[in-house]
């Protein structure tokens, strides 16, 4: 059973974002990690290899600057890498999705793995992007997977409910928080991860060209930061009745809420 | 090519409130657009209602539940024959299911997630909050048709007062022979989700442990609010992670948020500072989430959230 996980590299969810010519973040100084949704998704995928067999492909589009992630997946327990160059952030969704596609043509698979959405992006898009372009079934949301033979079965998350679905594959999975808990990485596999070659390719290697990804369907053309909030009253609760009545009339004469 | 079509979904007969509110700036993008505003769906009970919020017809495929195979053959179906040149869906599960299979199959963009949407020159101008609401990305859809998902509370859902919809029966879809809803399981006491509610109740670890969001809940069930919470309750196990708010949990913008018992770490205000009346409670008077909260109450919330539980009931009851 071999899957691909397509790993999205973000800023740590810690960092304060600057913005550099109106239209981008100032990546000076900015600490990257792997999409924290992403690592639920490796984290399966390794849990299927290990009752399975066969090869966890983790594949990232980026800069240069992705090889850390993809080392840090290895590292983890994903045995094969592949790095596709190029500016992933003049990409909208649908042109990662067509990298991601091509790229994974040539990579044996069963199951595909994305995030549930790549904190920062906050797109929800690449994931059943791939399922539409390869035409398989996509799971959406998922917090637990069943392997089967030839089938998989997937609980997703839905408002206030949960569905049951069960799917052919190949599949689509795209993971949420609850599917499982991902594991560190051991010292055993940073050192195994060491001796695993990176495969990179181009957009060209993949038969595609600058202009099907950069700069089409979705562009930016404006970031900015939220207006600052000052922080605006502050009172002092040691009074709890008297709090209460301030609270309660915040709420029906500013909140208009009651 | 001209019109807007909104994907609206229907929940116990009425459609939802993420529907309405994205029908309600359809229409007004239609204004400017030209064309008509039109409505896709599975159920014509809601004809009546998508009429008041300006839909002029409503395009019924003869599908039940959701699933994402035939939903995206018949919406794809429509917007072949209506040509519009904007598809909206609003950020539901299922929104959120469709829209980038559909655009896929379109090869055309969406703005996912967006707070706020204008057509200006020809071409869809979105505000996204991107990085969990660290920062406002606006971005130009320029393909045909451009394709949005509305953030829900993000749009004020307007009766427009028209006519119920006309009702066009669309062909249905072959079934999707490679995934099968099995089962749908409904939590046991529905509670209202933090995504779509007006008003949100949230705790934090300062509850010292599971049973005390008893106290959470009970002042969002007098208030007629959702309960959400911090991840570290979520790590803890105190709550289930459909409640977190914050970069890793919802990013959620509702009218009201109260925040009682949490400090106010990046990730979690990254989800909720964009909500536009926020309340917090909090012993610490140097807790970060008195940085974004209008009002900032220095106490101890086991003797407070139960004394505004009492006032909240007893304002109610007059
Ligand atoms: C990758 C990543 C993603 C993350 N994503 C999220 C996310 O999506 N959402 C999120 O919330 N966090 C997220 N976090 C975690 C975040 O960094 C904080 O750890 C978390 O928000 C803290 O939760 P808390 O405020 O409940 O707890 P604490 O920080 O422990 O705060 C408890 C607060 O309660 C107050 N308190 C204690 N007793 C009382 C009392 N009796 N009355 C009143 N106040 C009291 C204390 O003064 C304190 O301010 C993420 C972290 C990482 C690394
Ligand atoms: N540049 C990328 N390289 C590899 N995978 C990606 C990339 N961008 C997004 N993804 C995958 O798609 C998921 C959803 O991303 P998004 O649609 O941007 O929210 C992520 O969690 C990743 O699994």
């Amino acid at each position: 059973m071999n899957s691909v996980v397509c790993i999205a590299q973000v800023p740590d969810t810690e960092a304060r974002i600057k913005i550099a010519d109106g239209r981008r973040i100032d990546e000076t100084g900015l600490k990257f990690i792997v999409s924290p949704y992403d690592e639920f998704a490796l984290e399966e995928a390794i849990r299927v290899k290990e009752a399975k067999g066969g090869d966890v492909t983790v594949v990232s589009f980026g800069p240069d600057r992705v090889q850390q992630a993809l080392r840090e997946c290895l590292a983890r327990g994903a045995t094969k890498a592949l790095h596709i160059k190029g500016e992933s952030g003049s990409a909208d969704a649908l042109g990662i999705a067509k990298t991601l596609a091509a790229a994974i043509r040539s990579v044996p698979h069963d199951l595909l793995f994305f995030g549930k959405q790549g904190v920062g992006t906050d797109n929800s898009l690449v994931g059943p992007m791939v399922a539409e372009l390869l035409g398989y079934p996509q799971l959406n949301v998922v917090t637990h997977l069943e392997v089967g033979e030839g089938k998989i079965t997937a609980h997703r998350e839905i408002e206030g409910a949960e569905e049951i679905l069960e799917a052919s594959m190949p599949a689509v999975i795209t993971a949420q928080k609850g599917l499982n808990e991902p594991r560190y990485a051991s010292l055993k596999g940073i050192m195994a991860a060491k001796k695993i070659t990176i495969e990179t390719k181009t957009l060209p290697d993949l038969g595609l060209q600058e202009s099907d990804i950069h700069h089409q369907r979705v562009t930016v053309v404006a970031l900015e930061l939220p207006p600052e909030k000052s922080g605006g009253r502050k009172i002092d609760g040691g009074e709890p009745a008297t709090a209460a009545k301030e609270i309660l009339k915040y709420i029906r004469e500013e909140a208009k809420a009651l | 090519m001209a019109g807007v079509v909104v994907f609206a979904e229907v929940k116990d007969g009425r459609l939802k409130k993420a529907s309405r509110e994205a029908l309600s700036i359809g229409r007004k993008l239609a204004q400017t657009a030209g064309g008509d505003l039109v409505a896709f769906g599975v159920d014509r009970a809601a004809a009546e209602e998508a009429g008041r919020y300006g839909a002029k017809r409503l395009y019924v495929a003869p599908l039940t539940a959701y699933t994402t195979g035939p939903f995206t053959t018949a919406l794809k179906q429509l917007v072949d024959q209506v040509k519009p040149s904007i598809v909206l869906l609003a950020g539901t599960s299922n929104g959120r299911d469709l829209a980038p299979r559909l655009a896929a199959r379109l090869n055309v963009g969406v703005a996912s997630d967006v707070d706020r949407l204008e057509w200006t020159g020809g071409k869809l101008r979105a505000r996204r909050p991107v990085y969990s609401g660290k920062a406002f990305a606006t971005v130009e859809v320029s393909s045909t048709p451009a394709m949005a998902t509305t953030r829900p509370n993000a749009f004020t859902a307007e009766e427009a007062g028209g006519e119920t919809a006309e009702v066009v029966q669309i062909a249905g879809p072959a079934s999707d022979d490679k995934v099968k809803l099995i089962e749908t399981k409904t939590a046991e006491a529905e509670e209202l989700t933090i995504a779509e509610a007006d008003i949100i109740v949230s705790g934090g670890r300062g509850l010292k442990e599971a049973t005390n969001f008893s106290l959470i809940r009970d002042l969002a069930h007098a208030i007629g609010g959702a309960v959400g919470a911090s991840r570290a309750t979520v790590d803890a196990g105190w709550i289930d992670h459909q409640h977190q708010v914050g970069q890793t949990g919802r990013v959620v913008s509702p009218n009201l948020y109260i925040a009682a018992g949490v400090s106010g770490a990046i990730q979690h205000l990254a989800g909720m500072s964009s909500s536009k009346h926020i309340v917090a409670i909090n012993k610490d008077p140097e807790a970060p989430i008195f940085r974004v909260a209008d009002l900032g109450v220095v106490g101890d919330l086991f003797q407070i959230i139960p004394a505004l539980t009492e006032a909240v009931k007893k304002a109610k009851a007059h």
